[in-house]
């Protein structure tokens, strides 16, 4: 009886191919249950994300289980196609999944939403009836790995990307989100996903203006905000907030002496601007006025760019944790397993190898 | 010398220090440490206070608030007692992590300045006294913590301005947030030492007016500083910075006015 792993990720194909191997989640509870029904499958798991399909399995033959499954499952499969599948035998499969759990194996190094991800996929294979002892006992270690990783290194921490920076920024100056004006100055592609950004942290009072109405009002459905004229965005600017600026103009739109008189107004209020323009929208100057924070798109990068060479550091660091439970594991699954696992090649595809 | 109950605030003092060494190497190795660990130093830190005001309370038979050891330990007390009820909601370990040094500034002080004796008073206890003394040093702890949050208030608010905010910043309170528990400490000390004050006017004998004179001078300095916030006079960060200074300045002039008055409480 061996654990193994294998399918295809974000480091062993591209998306053309990961697509036509996807199983989309509503497809999810049949695919098990035909996994269930392949000869020497005792149990399985099946981990579909859009960067990763896995399999992990307990078979006593694992070659044979890689060519049954996929014979299934997708049909005939291109020599070019097999090039792009990884195979994890033993200990390597568990240290795989160890890895995927605490975020080391994802393309945002860190990132938080494949735990859930492979939360979801073990809830399906119990409700299936597809795991027995091993792999239970393996997928809650695995999340167990996956919450001891990030609440003891600084591999999740920091944001990588200029509108998730902007977002914790704002919570740190004003924290909850939702009671805070939010104005969306420009329907850009980078000013509306810091928009959805704000909306996830739980902002309520989002406001969109652009020169064209018609978009703004598209974004501003599309979030749950209210569109506002572009003539008009200067008077919402007294009870605002945080001001996410994007717009095309060729000057700059928010001068110290526009803003002199609003803050004024404003008693002790902070106010928070996103200046994600080039040109930019806001003068440079206006952040040396007490309470009053803009970051633009460079400063915004630079913190960015910060946190994801953090996390690189913080990786090398979290291996000695992941090695410390594959080999807690490893001792008791040879408590229950006659025999040690056979030390089978790790085959990866090509120069594609996962970690 | 009574060493043991003397003996507790000097764990206290420990547990305090060890409280603030373990966050700032948390800080310095930028280390994902668990952040209660300065918590329950600085429960220890309180329950050893705790014991050292029971026993020197019922040694002496009053309020122990007599000489500038008890008054600093019952300051101590007063603030670390402000940081656990509003601490929670201050994110425990980086309101500890600055609490807990200026508790240990503070039990240093007292364990190394002060002969920590228990003075056997042979004066009737005289219930103004007691509640002057002791609105004022609780007065005293609020003022403590209102100058922790303008501390941090003003870290957050250097982080945000140079636009290179390190992991301190994302483990701070919300900027926002410090400004109104900055705000509310400034109000809360105000009002319990205008209560001290005035109850100290109803204790009765001769008023000492050096102690007078210093306590209405600080009662002054910290209404003006919310008469300013209040008007909006000066920016969040100077108010911040003017809770910093003016305990600073409490705490300073503390020392001369206990070493030149003859009566011991404020």
């Amino acid at each position: 009886m061996n654990i193994f792993c294998f399918g295809i990720s974000h480091q062993t194909a591209n998306v053309d191919v990961r697509e036509r191997f996807a199983i989309p989640d509503s497809a999810l509870g049949d695919s098990l249950a035909r996994l269930a029904k392949i000869p020497g499958i005792q149990e399985g798991v099946l981990l579909s994300t859009c960067n990763r399909t896995e399999f992990y399995v307990v078979t006593p033959d694992s070659q044979l289980a890689v060519e049954l499954v996929f014979r299934n499952f997708y049909g005939a499969v291109g020599v070019a196609e097999l090039e792009h599948i990884f195979r994890l035998p033993a200990l390597h499969s568990v240290r795989h999944l160890f890895r995927v759990a605490a975020g080391l194996e994802s393309m945002v190094l860190g990132e938080t939403e494949i735990f859930g991800q492979v939360k979801r996929a073990y809830e399906a294979a119990t409700l299936s009836g597809t795991t027995g002892k091993v792999l239970n006992r393996l997928f809650q270690r695995a999340f167990h790995v996956g919450k001891h990783v990030r609440s003891t290194t600084a591999v999740s921490r920091g944001s990588v990307s200029v509108g998730s920076v902007a977002v914790d920024l704002a919570q740190q100056i004003f924290g909850d989100l939702a009671g805070r004006k939010i104005m969306i100055l420009g329907a850009g592609e980078t000013s509306e996903k810091t928009a959805w950004g704000f909306k996830a942290k739980g902002a309520r009072q989002l406001f969109v203006s652009n020169r064209s109405f018609e978009k703004a009002a598209a974004l501003a459905a599309a979030i749950g905000g209210r569109a506002i004229k572009f003539s008009d965005w200067e008077t919402e600017f007294r009870d605002l907030d945080i001001l996410v600026s994007s717009t095309s103009a060729p000057h700059t739109i928010v001068t110290r002496a526009k803003l002199e008189p609003v803050l004024r107004t404003r008693r002790e209020r902070p106010l928070f601007i996103i200046d994600l323009a080039i040109p930019r929208d806001v003068d440079p100057v206006v952040h040396e006025m007490d309470g009053v924070y803009v970051y633009d798109l460079d400063s915004l990068q630079a913190i960015a760019a910060r946190s994801l060479e953090a996390r690189k550091r913080e990786a090398d660091s979290c291996d000695g944790l992941i090695e410390k439970h594959v080999t807690e594991f490893e001792s008791w699954l040879n408590q229950i397993v006659v025999g040690r696992l056979a030390p089978e090649a790790i085959e990866y595809p090509g120069a594609l190898s996962p970690k | 010398m009574n060493f043991s109950d003397r003996v507790w605030v000097e764990l206290a003092l420990m547990s305090y220090v060890m409280g603030f060494g373990y966050s700032v190497y948390s800080l310095v190795a930028d280390k994902f440490l668990t952040p209660r660990m300065t918590f329950w130093a600085i429960c220890a830190g309180f329950l050893f206070t705790n014991v050292f005001l029971f026993q020197r309370g019922h040694a002496i038979g009053r309020c122990p608030i007599t000489n500038s050891f008890e008054v600093l330990v019952f300051m101590t007390w007063s603030m670390v007692l402000i940081y656990l009820v509003i601490g929670s909601g201050y994110r425990l370990s980086l309101m500890g992590a600055f609490t807990a040094p200026v508790a240990s500034i503070l039990l240093f002080f007292a364990v190394a300045l002060s002969p920590g004796e228990p003075v056997a008073r042979k004066i009737a206890v005289n219930p103004w006294l007691e509640a002057h003394t002791s609105f004022s040093m609780v007065a005293c702890g609020a003022f403590a913590l209102a100058c922790i949050a303008g501390a941090m208030f003003l870290i957050q608010e250097q982080q945000l301005k140079t636009r290179q905010p390190s992991s301190i910043f994302f483990r701070l309170p919300p900027i926002t947030e410090l400004s109104v528990a900055n705000s509310r400490l400034l109000w809360l000390g105000f009002i319990l030492f205008t209560v001290g004050i005035g109850t100290g006017f109803l204790i009765g004998g001769r008023i000492n007016w050096i102690q007078a004179a210093w306590s209405i001078l600080v009662w002054g300095v910290y209404g003006g500083i919310i008469i300013a916030r209040i008007r909006h006079a000066v920016a969040a960060k100077w108010v911040a910075a003017l809770s910093i200074i003016a305990f600073s300045l409490l705490l300073s002039t503390f020392w001369g006015i206990q070493f030149i008055s003859d009566r011991p409480s404020f």
